[in-house]
Parts: structure tokens; C-alpha cells; sequence
């Protein structure tokens, strides 16, 4: 074994030195250390390299190959669907299983919105454990906190959707819901957002539970590339006076943008496909109200609940075009953080 | 220990597990496979067992839901396929498939008054299609008090709740819905899933029961069996002799019996709204797919020995589950297709070969 080791250590640093030009000293000091080494052949250990890159790319091929054969495969499924609705599946609101009418813009919305504010409450929030964790945590409780979030993040997701249900819509329904609609209910624009029947089910709901979700998720990110900023940058503008919040505004934040921005898209794509959580309190009606406590749907609650008994082929295709535009929404979030992941470093250039 | 025996160990080791995955796939060639319908999945699963144990052939049933089982039989993955709904004679008749029913059950409202006793609200047909169709909005609107004198009904609002999933329990309440009225007939007609007006939906019997059990002044439909073991406050319904009938196995064994099985081609027949003064109007069958000319003659006879042992000799179990075997008249009908129907490729009727 040992001398086995030995010998791939041997070759991979021969392959280093192939690739990569070095000085005359380094190839001599080589030269002198391998007849201490395992005799070995040279056009072998080339055919190995070969091999093993060609191995490596088809691993990297076979991703490629399955996301095209995804996309394929959706879209040959869904055809039944597009061709009886066309466009006018993504933009109408009916879903009739009795009648073979279906239109996607209920679910699309509902995922949408469960989405964003998932965001809008979780991004601030693992913002500050992130912070508090790399900049004002005391060293005895920054080991347990950070395994704490490491943890949440690994509950699967049908126990938030449990908890949701049994714990939380209960409280939210008792004790939220009515002193919300109680001091914004008749506030302009926003009132009309939190009316109707406080059942503890819906929308707003779905929301903060995915919200719960995706904090974990987000903070430990943050959390990460905030440990990455050297302490020299961060120490030399406490030297000049500047407060925490000013040292994370102008040395911390736009030093880990770019992880930020990953964290946060690594987020949402959590919040867009979530499933088993979402099904249990999100009341699951195709519908589109202005408030955020009336029951609605999302794409991947809709598949959860319908696929199993959808036998009509229309009914089947249109589950699984909504499938697809749930695809084609993760890649646009995608799509989009690369954008500007990218408009922001040139952005950096500029200013260099 | 030297390598030498180390490796003999580790060969040995392979030479046995070799031995064992080869005698469980021959013993389990032998077995028989099912899917479809998850609302009788508790009884097949329970016959299965017992036998099992009986027999040495065992039945492995994936409750992947009616429209998969529909689909997995028409593929000819399984033997057979099982359907809470129906399927129509001429689907039957392109597809070459014959169904047969294999098990009852029924359908109960469930109601969260506090105050109310189970049993004690009474509600009809039509009063149910409106309440679903959002036209009675209040527990004390003038309609149900009319028929619940002396039951002290509060002013607060009937939230509907339904199954968000598709399932064969929507598929019977729908259908006793349309029955009851011409407008929900018209407006939302009856599937496993539909377009509904009103209401949140859960997933499952337990998504709908916890939803039912927490909001105030809702109401509901599970699977008898679910409200029974629950302890859920259910409503009693008028069926369709006038009688309010409180769900339980004399009366969905009522419906079952006062069934008209004989003039239903195709075994069409769904078991609500039924005659009869103690028939629970909510009450329907599960349903059975095979192929009417078999490739495989002895997995189809083994299929039809399984559920004629278990009509026979086992519906002790299916009564202890709150399921309701068919009754004796209904399993003689379907022994009799079987011997008509199914063939295999010789045009030899299966069902004689079997027995």
C-alpha cells in the first residue's frame, strides 16, 4: 500500500510539473529525486493522465447530458398540454380537472409570492445572525450558535411542514393574524393584503414558514464568506474610528457581495421548489386574492397533490408543464445572480 | 488473521449473498403485484398478509393513486390496477381492460361546532352542495335550522374545507354532490380532483381532519374509518328514502346491498345516493383493473384466487378495518365476469383453469 501511494504521489507531481513551466532548478531538484523513487514509464503515466481527464469530463458530460434530457423530457410530457392551451396556459386562472381546462397563473403567482416573502423575512434576519456570529458573538457561544444554524438547515422539510401545521398556523391563526389585521388592516394600500378569515392558513403562512426554511440556509452562507474577510481590512477601519456597522458596510459587505448574492439565490431556489411544507399550510386553492391570508397554490404543491391521481393525459401534461415552468423559473433566478454577479465585478474593475 | 483467509472469508461472504438475492427473486416470482388507489390500500395490504401467510403467495400493492394504477396496468407493469372511480365501458372496452369491485367504504361530513354532539347535526344533499358552492355561509341560515329544531346553531361563518390531493373520497363526495344538485352537477361536476369554489384544502384524510379540527365552525369530508378512530364529530345525512341515517357499517352495508349491480355493464355502478331506508347516501366502491386477455394466464388466475379467498375468507379483516365486503350476491357477479371475461391468448376462460 504504502509504495503505492508513493508512486501516485510521484506521478501526480511529475503531471503538475508537465503542465505547468518551471524554473530549471525545480525540473534538476527533480531529477535528482527520482531515482529514489519507483522506477515508472513515461508514456504510462501520460495514458493515465489522458484517462483520467477523459474519465473526469464524462462525469462533467453526464450533467450536461441529464439536465438536456430533463428539459426533453418535461417539455415531450407537457406537449399535450401546450398544444390544447398554448401560451394562454401560463397567463390564465382556471384549473378544472372535470372539464380538462388548465392554466397555470394561480400556481405561478402563489410561488412567486410564498417566495418573496420568504425573502423579504429571511434575507434581513440571516443578515443579523450572520453578523452577529462573525462580529459581535461572544468566542464561547459562536461554535453552538453556528452548529445550531448548520442543524436547522438539515431538518427535512416535512417536519417544518408539521410543525407548520400543528404548531404554527394554530398560534399565527390565535394570536398574529388578528393583531395584524387589527393595527394594518385599514392602513392605505396595505390593508387589503391582510383581510378575510384568520384560519392561520395561506399564502402570508407558506411565506414565513419557508422563510424559517431558507434562514439557515442564507446565514450559513453569510456566515462563511463574512469569516473570509481578512482581519487587517476589517481592524484598520476600527483604527480609524468607524463604528461595527460602518466597518460591515463598507468593508465587509461589498468584500463578500458576490457570496452574498450566492447565498441568498441559493435561498430563493429553496423557497421556488419547496414542496412537502408548503402543501401543508398553504390551503392549496387555485386562486389569486389580494390578501396574503386567503389560501392559494404553488407549482411544486400543485404536482405534490394532483400527480398521483392525474390520469387524463391533459391533466398529466399540464402538471408536468407546470413542472417545467418551475424549471425555467430556477434557471432564470440562476441566470440572473450570474448577470449580476458579473455587472458587479466589472463594477469593481471600473473602480480599480 | 493472514490475507489468505481474509479472502476466503470475503469470497464465501459474496458466494452467499449471491445465493440469497437469487432465492428471493425465485420466491418472489411467484408473487402477484397491484397498484392504484390509496383509500383501500389498509385492506388489500391486510389480505395480503393473511394471505401470506395462508398460501405462500404473497401480493405486493403500491398505493400510488387511481390515476397511476390506471396507467401502470394499461402499461402492463402489474398485474393489476386499482381505481377508486370507475372507469366507463367504452374506456374500458379501448383499453381491453375489465374492472370488477373488490371493497366498500364510506364517506362522512365532519363539522366543528363546539356544542355539537357527533351524529346530532343533520344535513341533506342539497344543503351540502350549497354549503360547498359557498351559498350558505352561516351555520344558522334559515335552511339548516329548518331541519335541526332544537339544536342550538351559532352565528358564525361555515368555512368548507376539502382534500387538496386527488383522491377517490372527493371522487364519491362529488359525485353525491352532483346527484343532490343539478347546480353543482352544472357548476363542478364529480373527479378525483376539481375545480373547487370554495374553501382550503388539505392533503389527505389527516390534512383535512387537522384542518377541520382547528378552524372554528368548518366542515369537512374524510374516509368513515378516519372519523371513527378520531373521534371526529360527523353529521348525520338524509339519504335518499327521506331518512337521516348516521354513518356506520349496518348502513353502508345498506347502500352496498340495495345496489343495482346487475343492470351496471362494466360494473359502472357508484354507490351513493342508494335506496333503501337505512342506505348512508355517501358510501362507494373501490375497483379492481385487469387485462381482459392475458399474456400471463397464471398471474392472472393467481390475481383472482387472491380476492376470491379474500371475499370468502376474509372479511372479517376488511369489517375490522371499517371497510365493508361486498355483499354475497355482488362477489357471485363478479365471479361470473371473471369466468366470462378474462381470457388468455387461446381464448380459454382463466377463471376455470384457476379453480
Amino acid at each position: 500500500m504504502e509504495v503505492a501511494a508513493q508512486g501516485c504521489r510521484g506521478q501526480a507531481d511529475l503531471g503538475e510539473r508537465e503542465l505547468t513551466a518551471q524554473p530549471v532548478s525545480t525540473i534538476a531538484r527533480a531529477a535528482v529525486t527520482v531515482p529514489h523513487r519507483r522506477p515508472r514509464n513515461g508514456s504510462l503515466a501520460r495514458w493515465q493522465d489522458a484517462l483520467f481527464r477523459n474519465v473526469t469530463l464524462l462525469f462533467a458530460a453526464l450533467v450536461l447530458a441529464l439536465l438536456l434530457s430533463i428539459i426533453v423530457a418535461l417539455s415531450y410530457a407537457a406537449l399535450p398540454a401546450l398544444q390544447r392551451f398554448g401560451l394562454g396556459f401560463f397567463i390564465t386562472n382556471v384549473w378544472n380537472p372535470v372539464t380538462s381546462e388548465f392554466g397555470a397563473l394561480a400556481p405561478i403567482y402563489g410561488t412567486l409570492t410564498t417566495s418573496i416573502i420568504a425573502l423579504v423575512i429571511g434575507v434581513p434576519v440571516s443578515f443579523g445572525i450572520a453578523l452577529f456570529l462573525t462580529e459581535m458573538c461572544p468566542v464561547a457561544l459562536k461554535r453552538p450558535l453556528g452548529t445550531a444554524v448548520e442543524l436547522l438547515a438539515a431538518v427535512p422539510s416535512i417536519i417544518y411542514g408539521m410543525w407548520g401545521l400543528f404548531v404554527f398556523a394554530p398560534f399565527f391563526a390565535d394570536h398574529v393574524q388578528p393583531l395584524i389585521q387589527q393595527v394594518l388592516g385599514a392602513v392605505w394600500i396595505i390593508g387589503p393584503l391582510f383581510q378575510g378569515a384568520p384560519t392561520g392558513l395561506g399564502v402570508l403562512t407558506a411565506g414565513i414558514i419557508l422563510a424559517v426554511m431558507v434562514i439557515p440556509f442564507i446565514a450559513a452562507v453569510m456566515r462563511d464568506v463574512f469569516e473570509i474577510v481578512p482581519p487587517v481590512l476589517k481592524e484598520s477601519a476600527y483604527g480609524l474610528g468607524c463604528t461595527t456597522w460602518e466597518v460591515v458596510r463598507n468593508i465587509v459587505l461589498p468584500y463578500t457581495r458576490i457570496g452574498v448574492i450566492g447565498g441568498i439565490m441559493l435561498g430563493l431556489g429553496r423557497a421556488l421548489g419547496e414542496t412537502m411544507a408548503v402543501t401543508f399550510v398553504i390551503g392549496n386553492a387555485y386562486r389569486i386574492r389580494a390578501s396574503l391570508f386567503e389560501p392559494g397554490n404553488s407549482i411544486a404543491s400543485a404536482l405534490a397533490n394532483e400527480f398521483n391521481e392525474a390520469a387524463d393525459p391533459i391533466h398529466r401534461g399540464s402538471l408536468i408543464a407546470l413542472g417545467l415552468v418551475l424549471f425555467v423559473l430556477t434557471l432564470i433566478v440562476l441566470a440572473a445572480s450570474r448577470l449580476l454577479i458579473v455587472r458587479l465585478t466589472r463594477g469593481e474593475g471600473a473602480q480599480g | 488473521m493472514n490475507e489468505g483467509t481474509i479472502k476466503m472469508r470475503i469470497s464465501m461472504a459474496v458466494i452467499a449473498t449471491a445465493f440469497t438475492l437469487l432465492l428471493g427473486v425465485s420466491a418472489q416470482a411467484a408473487d402477484i403485484t397491484g397498484a392504484g388507489a390509496t383509500f383501500p390500500y389498509p385492506i388489500y395490504a391486510k389480505w395480503a398478509d393473511a394471505y401470506k401467510a395462508k398460501t405462500g403467495v404473497g401480493m405486493n400493492y403500491q398505493s400510488i393513486g387511481s390515476g397511476g394504477g390506471i396507467a401502470q396496468i394499461k402499461a402492463k407493469t402489474v398485474d393489476f390496477g386499482a381505481s377508486d372511480m370507475p372507469l366507463k365501458s367504452e374506456d374500458l372496452q379501448s383499453a381491453g381492460l375489465m374492472q370488477f369491485p373488490a371493497i366498500v367504504g364510506g364517506v362522512v361530513p365532519i363539522i366543528n361546532i363546539p356544542g355539537i354532539a357527533p351524529g346530532a347535526l343533520r344535513l341533506t344533499g342539497p344543503l351540502l352542495a350549497d354549503i360547498y358552492l359557498g351559498k350558505i355561509k352561516q351555520w344558522n341560515d334559515n335552511a339548516i335550522v329548518a331541519i335541526n329544531t332544537g339544536l342550538k346553531l351559532p352565528d358564525s361563518a361555515i368555512a368548507v374545507v376539502r382534500r387538496s390531493d386527488g383522491s377517490g373520497t372527493t371522487f364519491i363526495w362529488t359525485d353525491y354532490l352532483s346527484k343532490a344538485s343539478e347546480e353543482w352537477k352544472k357548476k363542478v361536476g364529480s373527479a378525483t380532483a376539481v375545480s373547487w369554489p370554495e374553501g382550503v384544502g388539505g392533503k389527505g384524510n389527516e390534512g383535512v381532519a387537522a384542518y377541520v379540527q382547528r378552524i372554528k365552525g368548518s366542515i369537512g369530508y374524510v374516509e368513515y374509518a378516519y372519523a371513527k378512530r378520531n373521534g371526529m364529530t360527523y353529521a348525520s345525512v338524509q339519504n335518499k328514502d327521506g331518512q337521516f341515517v348516521q354513518p356506520d357499517d349496518s348502513t353502508f352495508q345498506a347502500a352496498a346491498a340495495n345496489a343495482d349491480w346487475s343492470r351496471a355493464p362494466g360494473f359502472y355502478q357508484i354507490l351513493t345516493d342508494q335506496p333503501g331506508k337505512n342506505a348512508w347516501p355517501i358510501t362507494g366502491a373501490s375497483f379492481i383493473l385487469m387485462h381482459v386477455k392475458q399474456d400471463k394466464p397464471q398471474k392472472a388466475a393467481e390475481v383472482l384466487k387472491f380476492f376470491a379467498w379474500s371475499f370468502h375468507n376474509a372479511q372479517k379483516l376488511a369489517i375490522e378495518l371499517d371497510y365493508i365486503p361486498l355483499p354475497d350476491a355482488v362477489t357471485k357477479a363478479v365471479e361470473d365476469a371473471w369466468r366470462s371475461q378474462l381470457k388468455d391468448a387461446a381464448g380459454k376462460p382463466i377463471w376455470e383453469s384457476a379453480n
